[in-house]
């Protein structure tokens, strides 16, 4: 990639300090000169979209630490507390409580897209990688700030995935009371899990950065899939994709805001609005919905140690996607073959997230089992299969070649 | 116990299949919509209430008149302990006078101390003060009644709901229905018969009721016809208290709904502004720019 245009300071005290510290230089390169393929669609906003997401999480979590007390006694109050007494405490709580549920739902159309535009393939491994890695930290700080307000639904979400590690033979019991720092779920855990809270986030950061860098060696897929070949295939980020990606953000903000001022427990769930009780356990525990289809994949077996290994073996199968898919082209728009079994994996994701959310009983189990099984057919025999045998369409020569046959304009093009 | 629409699944399949994945990971959180109304109990109706919707507003009389029937009948077993006298005097509430709110604390006694001489002691309740709850604590409140024990109502309409079925949860995406709870706590006060139907095995010290999970309620039915006498001279059937009274405990949850509401609709016109300003600009950008 020849991304990295040379920053020349014009006036003497920025070079000065550039030539000391070269952070400008490193933000001319990534944010103004990177060169972007020049057909980059919407979907491509997602990233900074995430980006946004980072920073409302963080800027109204550290306002939320202000006043949240990590007590069982008083973590369930302290909410109460910021939604009532704090000056638009209820607008922080909300904001961070539905930004989460944003944040998940922008990165799974961050997902599908790398899927289905084969993003995931080499040579952008390490980036996809990272990608998972920062994906997991998400689950984990999720589940985390779910405990916090020590609800009924925080209190008993805690118990039954902290009791997950029970199921590994010998070492599971002492880790799960490692975890509790006791016998059951209480005070130290509230505590840690706080602490926790407050850390995954950080490293979640340093992981973001590292993404973001990773992503400035390997340069942008595209919706060809095709790689730049020259200078013409690309723009500079700055002000095309600053200006495109700006436009996406505020938009993607109008349903952020519908269901901060207009609905912002609906993602949620009443029993949150119980505090925690460990005598009543309620009729149903129900994950936020952002963990339902692996929710689902856990509650398929019978066996727990089995549910906990192909719950993570779920999450292990994005991580070696890059070695699963052996297809030459990358975008799934040259594949109608992969693309058909894209759509299918993207109905069975669904299909399982609407079955966590049902009893794990009767026809569900049966049903979750047919979704768990063909959601590891997916990766495991259909992608080497169909990538092995599947031969793509022609490709156009370049991403400027595709743009003009899309525009129906055979002259090369004239424009840098 | 869910009885959750099979159709729910088919169409959420049609919908991915026709490309509108958005739509459908959107729609996503809503199946994990909570199990309230369960054990064969009724689905409430959804009621008219005058703060639902992007415009809504509560209506002062109908909370004072909730709160009185707060005072006057649920007050007896129920406590309202994370609401403060004075939020009864702020914006967004029943918005008495200062006057009439410090009248009404003096009403209560609450526990204060210890004392220069270390001693606790009682005094009347100020603005700054809470709603005193009637027990001292859960077992004393249980053993009162008959092993049952009668919730705090501070938040109870955040936390009572029922499942909304296809294709209401789908619609409540876009109309901002968020007022499970507060219909189910009218349905709750208002769907008590005094005998159980033929076949129905209730027991004993327990009522029916059509609307609560299994059918049986240690509560018995709390409202009757003229149960209070309204300030206002409105009506007190059994149906207005339960709706005056439903209403009172959406404010009592909620009590920055207004407020939120509000600015709410000032934000979104703001970004709706915002977004087209930058549709334009991106447009104009890219304008000659192949892509």
């Amino acid at each position: 990639m020849s991304g990295h245009a040379t920053f020349e300071p014009q006036n003497k005290y920025v070079k000065w300090f550039e030539d000391r510290l070269p952070i400008l230089g490193l933000v001319h390169s990534s944010l103004v000169a990177f060169q972007t393929p020049r057909n980059l669609n919407y979907w491509w906003t997602f990233g900074g979209i995430l980006f946004m997401f980072l920073m409302i999480q963080i800027i109204t979590g550290v306002i939320l630490a202000m006043h949240y007390i990590p007590h069982e006694t008083l973590a369930f109050d302290s909410t109460e507390h910021i939604l009532r007494n704090v000056n638009y405490g209820w607008l922080i709580r909300y904001m961070h409580a539905n930004g989460a549920s944003m944040f998940f739902f922008a990165v799974y159309i961050h997902m599908f897209r790398g899927f289905y535009y084969g993003s995931f393939k080499g040579p952008r491994e390490g980036l996809w990688i990272l990608g998972v890695i920062i994906y997991n930290l998400m689950m984990a700080a999720g589940f985390l700030g779910y405990v916090l307000p020590w609800g009924q639904m925080s209190f008993w979400a805690a118990t039954v995935i902290t009791n997950l590690f029970s199921a590994f033979p010998i070492i599971g019991e002492p880790i799960v009371h490692w975890l509790w720092g006791g016998y059951s779920v209480g005070q130290p855990t509230l505590n840690r899990f706080y602490s926790f809270h407050y850390l995954v986030p950080m490293i979640l950061f340093v992981f973001v950065i590292l993404h973001v860098w990773a992503l400035h060696v390997v340069g942008n897929n595209n919706p060809t899939g095709i790689s730049v070949k020259s200078k013409q295939d690309t723009l500079p980020f700055h002000p095309f994709y600053t200006i495109k990606d700006a436009y996406a953000i505020v938009a993607f903000l109008l349903i952020f805001v519908w269901f901060v001022f207009f609905n912002p427990n609906q993602l949620g769930h009443p029993d949150n609005y119980i505090p925690a009780n460990p005598m009543v356990t309620p009729p149903h525990i129900v994950p936020e919905w952002y963990f339902l289809p692996f929710y689902a994949i856990l509650r398929a077996v019978p066996d727990k140690l089995g549910g906990v290994l192909l719950m993570f073996g779920a999450l292990a199968m994005l991580a070696v996607m890059p070695w699963l898919d052996r297809s030459k082209a990358r975008s799934l728009t040259y594949r109608p073959i992969m693309a058909v079994f894209f759509w299918l994996f993207v109905i069975d994701a669904l299909f399982l997230g609407w079955l966590g959310s049902q009893p794990a009983e009767g026809i569900y189990v049966i049903m979750s089992r047919l979704a768990t099984a063909y959601y590891f057919l997916h990766f495991l025999i259909i992608m080497p299969l169909v990538s092995t045998f599947e031969k793509p369409r022609p490709r156009p020569e370049s991403i400027m070649q595709s743009v003009l046959d899309k525009a129906g304009d055979a002259s090369p093009a004239k424009e840098a | 116990m869910i009885k959750r629409n099979h159709m729910m699944t088919s169409k959420s399949v049609r919908k991915a299949l026709l490309g509108l994945a958005t739509v459908s990971v959107l729609a996503l959180p809503l199946l994990a919509h909570p199990a309230q109304a369960s054990g064969g109990a009724a689905t409430p109706h959804t009621q008219n209430w005058s703060f639902a919707g992007v415009f809504g507003r509560f209506d002062k009389a109908q909370l004072k008149r909730g709160l009185q029937v707060y005072r006057e009948v649920c007050s007896a077993c129920h406590g309202l302990k994370r609401v403060a006298f004075r939020t009864l005097a702020e914006p967004g509430g029943p918005e008495m006078s200062i006057e009439a709110v410090k009248a009404l604390a003096k009403e209560y006694e609450v526990q204060d101390g210890p004392d220069d001489e270390g001693e606790m002691y009682t005094r009347t309740a100020l603005l700054s003060d809470y709603f005193p709850s009637p027990y001292p604590n859960d077992n004393a409140a249980r053993a009162s009644n008959n092993g049952a024990l009668p919730p705090d109502l501070s938040i109870i309409t955040k936390a009572r709901g029922y499942l909304r079925g296809f294709p209401n949860w789908f619609f409540d995406l876009f109309t901002g229905y968020q007022e499970t709870g507060v219909d189910y706590l009218y349905a709750l006060l208002t769907g008590y018969e005094e005998e159980a139907p033929e076949g129905f095995v209730l027991n004993d010290g327990m009522n029916f009721n059509h609307y609560f999970s299994g059918n049986q309620i240690a509560m018995p039915a709390p409202l009757s016809d003229e149960g209070v006498e309204y300030a206002d001279g409105t009506k007190a059937t059994v149906k207005q208290m339960a709706k005056d009274v439903s209403a009172f405990l959406m404010w009592t949850a909620e009590p920055t709904l207004e407020q939120r509401k509000r600015i709410g609709f000032q934000v979104i016109l703001f970004i709706l502004l915002f977004a087209g300003m930058m549709y334009f600009t991106t447009k104009r950008l890219w304008r000659g720019v192949k892509h």
